[in-house]
């Protein structure tokens, strides 16, 4: 037990050694989080568009008025033939162009109705469908307005009630998410490499020769960093809820127990990726490279796993982050109890259980 | 000339040489950009809808019928109560209710007016707002539906005036969102492998104790500089070229645009990348140091690139930070050429500061690198 904890001092030494990886080790962290929370949203806001605007009276005056006083449009340009929508699309320089139809104002009072062309840059299909509604939503509410005195029978009227995020403010979406890619991703690299890097410089050998079990060693390499990673998780929990305004409704022990679970799952992840690699070179590759993209991606972080296909939807399963997520969300949002997670915390218990078995398994006692 | 030949050559040998990482530098971003390509779509579908039917009529079941009938909503339960509804919403095994009131049918047809309360889970905001556009858009019809039922047209004394909206998606009829991302997801794989790999490298020299076996060789500063970057400048190169090739097999993405314009581009964008990694690697001591700050800013460039999320609705200091951002001018150049055939000089601007990014950035890595201690 002595011999262990001299080790374990050995690995502390170390770590508070290197500055700059110190610095990065924790400095990284809340630059991160204060510019991904302020910063990333998947509303869409302020689209720059052009009108083409062929009548030019008082009613399009009107309707390009609402427009461009609406927070989510910002008239850049009025461009005055077909020709120039192609040169502003090529260019980027605006999303969509508006066409009101000749005569607008007549057709609308003579026949009754009256065209206008909602043309997008659709190369990216999500903001051009919103676009699109966008538009639409303010068209209906000026023809509402026009139409004042006629009643129409038979209206069912839905009360809606948004649930959770009654000002769907997207930090609370984005929060969590970036909570848990950095966990994970600083937790399985930092074991991986300061692991790997004991076998590359030559200094495993020295280890392995000692009494020390191989047991002892690698735990005596992970307990620091989990110290470290819980230190990084209690600055961001801080974080997001005096800063972002992050609401804890369920139990905050509860929520520092998940993220501990979080963190071992990730070390052990971690400790898997050094066993499997030879060089740092190779265990940050695979640790970056490998991990990097589909935990952002298929974690739910950003886009909803219920969108993807099917098979997707299933490799998704095999994520720790889309979990984690799912239960960091449930506790500080919705404030439910264990009861209503403990299927996700099995799952990510059992996911820590196996990357250990497997690493134990995996691991050489000997030099080739 | 001959020594950077030589450099050159060693370099390419210790890459090929080492086993465990081809695979990592060739087959993972394909796979990646194979798989995760399909991921990455903010479509809203599949949603988790139920109902709780108080009136049980055939109106109300011509209703939920017509959310039945959608292809964004999956009716998956019945519920007896709200209670019930709201602990199945909290175990996130819904995402919609719609309850129905009691007497809806009476009462539309006495006072030609129905309440219906629904509730949506709203933790993703952003698809909450989609959801509750969906939601009105089957009710709307459902109204019209009825007053066609009843022969009750709207009573009009004055005829209302309707503007009809025509949308015209263009470059993308059908809002296929693979062809927004995969040129997208294309850029960070070539740029997280370059950048990995050159940010790692000189400082690995370091760490092993070779680089000092190179700073006494008569190799000029320049030429070791020129030969260690090289090779990572035709990896990325020859990683861009397989990846369009799946683009286009696999996920049939159009390539409107010219070829050369877009190699021409990811051939000066390369040199900004390398730049940095080879800054990087001049400014750490331990690859360790080297893997967290590449770690940092690559996750910064990839979430502020507008990949994922729109620039336009960051806040303005963020919009500001993200014009230092290399990827974010990639992203933009490869969906231009490629989805709407930009031309080069439509795409001027972002060449002109890319380049201008790859001079600093070169220049920088240079003057700091030092052959001694």
């Amino acid at each position: 037990m002595k011999r262990f904890i001299g080790f374990i001092k050995k690995e502390f030494y170390h770590i508070f050694r290197d500055k700059r990886s110190l610095f990065i080790l924790f400095g990284m962290p809340i630059a991160q989080i204060l510019l991904f929370g302020f910063a990333i949203t998947n509303e869409i806001n302020n689209v720059d568009i052009a009108i083409l605007d062929h009548s030019k009276d008082a009613t399009t005056k009107e309707i390009i008025h609402r427009i461009s006083s609406s927070k989510y449009f910002s008239v850049q340009e009025f461009i005055s033939t077909e020709k120039d929508i192609e040169f502003a699309f090529k260019k980027g320089k605006v999303k969509a162009v508006l066409n009101f139809e000749e005569g607008f104002s007549e057709k609308l009072i003579k026949d009754g109705n009256a065209t206008i062309q909602i043309i997008t840059d659709a190369t990216d299909p999500n903001t051009a469908n919103t676009i699109s509604n966008f538009t639409n939503a303010i068209l209906q509410k000026y023809q509402q307005e026009m139409n004042k005195g006629i009643t129409v029978p038979y209206q069912i009227v839905p009360q809606t009630r948004m649930v959770y995020n009654p000002e769907l403010k997207s930090v609370f979406m984005f929060v969590p998410g970036v909570m848990t890619i950095i966990l994970m991703l600083v937790s399985a690299m930092m074991t991986s490499i300061s692991i790997t890097r004991e076998k590359e410089l030559g200094t495993m050998e020295i280890l392995l020769v000692s009494p020390l079990k191989p047991f002892q060693v690698i735990t005596g390499k992970v307990v620091p960093y989990i110290f470290l990673s819980v230190v990084n998780a209690v600055i961001i929990i801080i974080m997001s809820i005096y800063i972002f305004k992050m609401p804890v409704q369920g139990s905050l022990f509860l929520l520092g127990v998940e993220s501990v679970l979080f963190i071992i799952t990730s070390l052990a992840l971690g400790i898997l990726i050094s066993t499997v690699s030879a060089t740092q070179q190779t265990a940050m590759m695979i640790s970056l490279m490998g991990l990097m993209l589909p935990v952002i991606l298929l974690s739910g972080f950003i886009f909803p796993i219920t969108s993807m296909p099917v098979p997707l939807q299933v490799i998704s399963n095999i994520i720790p982050a889309k979990w984690f997520i799912i239960i960091i969300k449930a506790i500080m949002l919705k404030g439910v109890g264990l009861s209503f997670i403990w299927k996700e915390t099995l799952i990510l218990s059992s996911m820590t259980l196996f990357f250990m078995g497997l690493s134990i398994r995996k691991y050489k006692i000997r030099l080739e | 000339m001959k020594t950077i030949g030589y450099i050159i050559q060693k370099e390419f040998r210790q890459i090929f040489r080492n086993k465990a990482m081809l695979p990592l530098i060739f087959i993972l971003p394909i796979i990646q950009l194979v798989i995760l390509s399909n991921a990455a779509t903010f479509e809203v579908k599949n949603i988790k809808f139920s109902y709780i039917d108080n009136d049980r009529t055939s109106t109300s079941r011509a209703l939920i019928d017509k959310f039945n009938a959608s292809e964004y909503f999956n009716v998956i339960k019945d519920f007896p109560s709200q209670a019930v509804a709201s602990s199945a919403m909290l175990k996130g095994e819904v995402d919609v209710v719609l309850e129905i009131p009691q007497y809806f049918d009476r009462d539309l047809l006495k006072e030609k007016h129905s309440n219906l309360a629904v509730t949506i889970n709203a933790i993703d905001g952003a698809a909450a707002g989609v959801e509750n556009v969906y939601i009105n858009q089957i009710l709307q019809q459902f109204n019209k539906s009825l007053q066609v039922q009843f022969n009750q047209s709207p009573q009009v004394t004055d005829r209302p005036v309707n503007i009809i909206t025509i949308p015209s998606f263009w470059y993308n009829e059908t809002l296929n969102y693979k062809t927004f991302m995969v040129p997208g997801i294309l850029v960070l794989l070539v740029t997280m492998i370059t950048l990995f790999l050159s940010g790692m490298n000189i400082v690995r020299e370091k760490e092993i104790g070779t680089l000092e076996q190179i700073n006494v060789t008569p190799i000029k500063k320049s030429q070791f500089i020129i030969g260690k970057l090289f090779p990572f400048w035709v990896l990325g190169m020859a990683l861009l070229t397989m990846g369009l090739v799946i683009a286009k097999l696999i996920f049939d993405v159009p390539m409107v645009g010219s070829m050369a314009v877009m190699y021409f581009y990811t051939s000066i964008y390369i040199l900004v990348v390398l730049g940095i990694g080879l800054f990087i690697s001049n400014f750490t001591e331990t690859q360790q140091q080297a893997m967290f700050i590449s770690w940092f800013f690559i996750v910064i460039f990839i979430l502020m690139s507008g990949l994922f999320t729109p620039i336009a609705s960051m806040p303005k200091w963020a919009q500001i930070i993200t014009d230092f951002n290399p990827i974010k001018y990639f992203v933009e150049v490869m969906r231009m050429v490629m989805l709407k055939g930009s031309s080069l000089t439509d795409i001027l601007p972002q060449l002109l500061k890319t380049l201008l990014y790859a001079i600093l950035m070169n220049g920088l890595a240079v003057w700091s690198y030092k052959k001694t201690n």
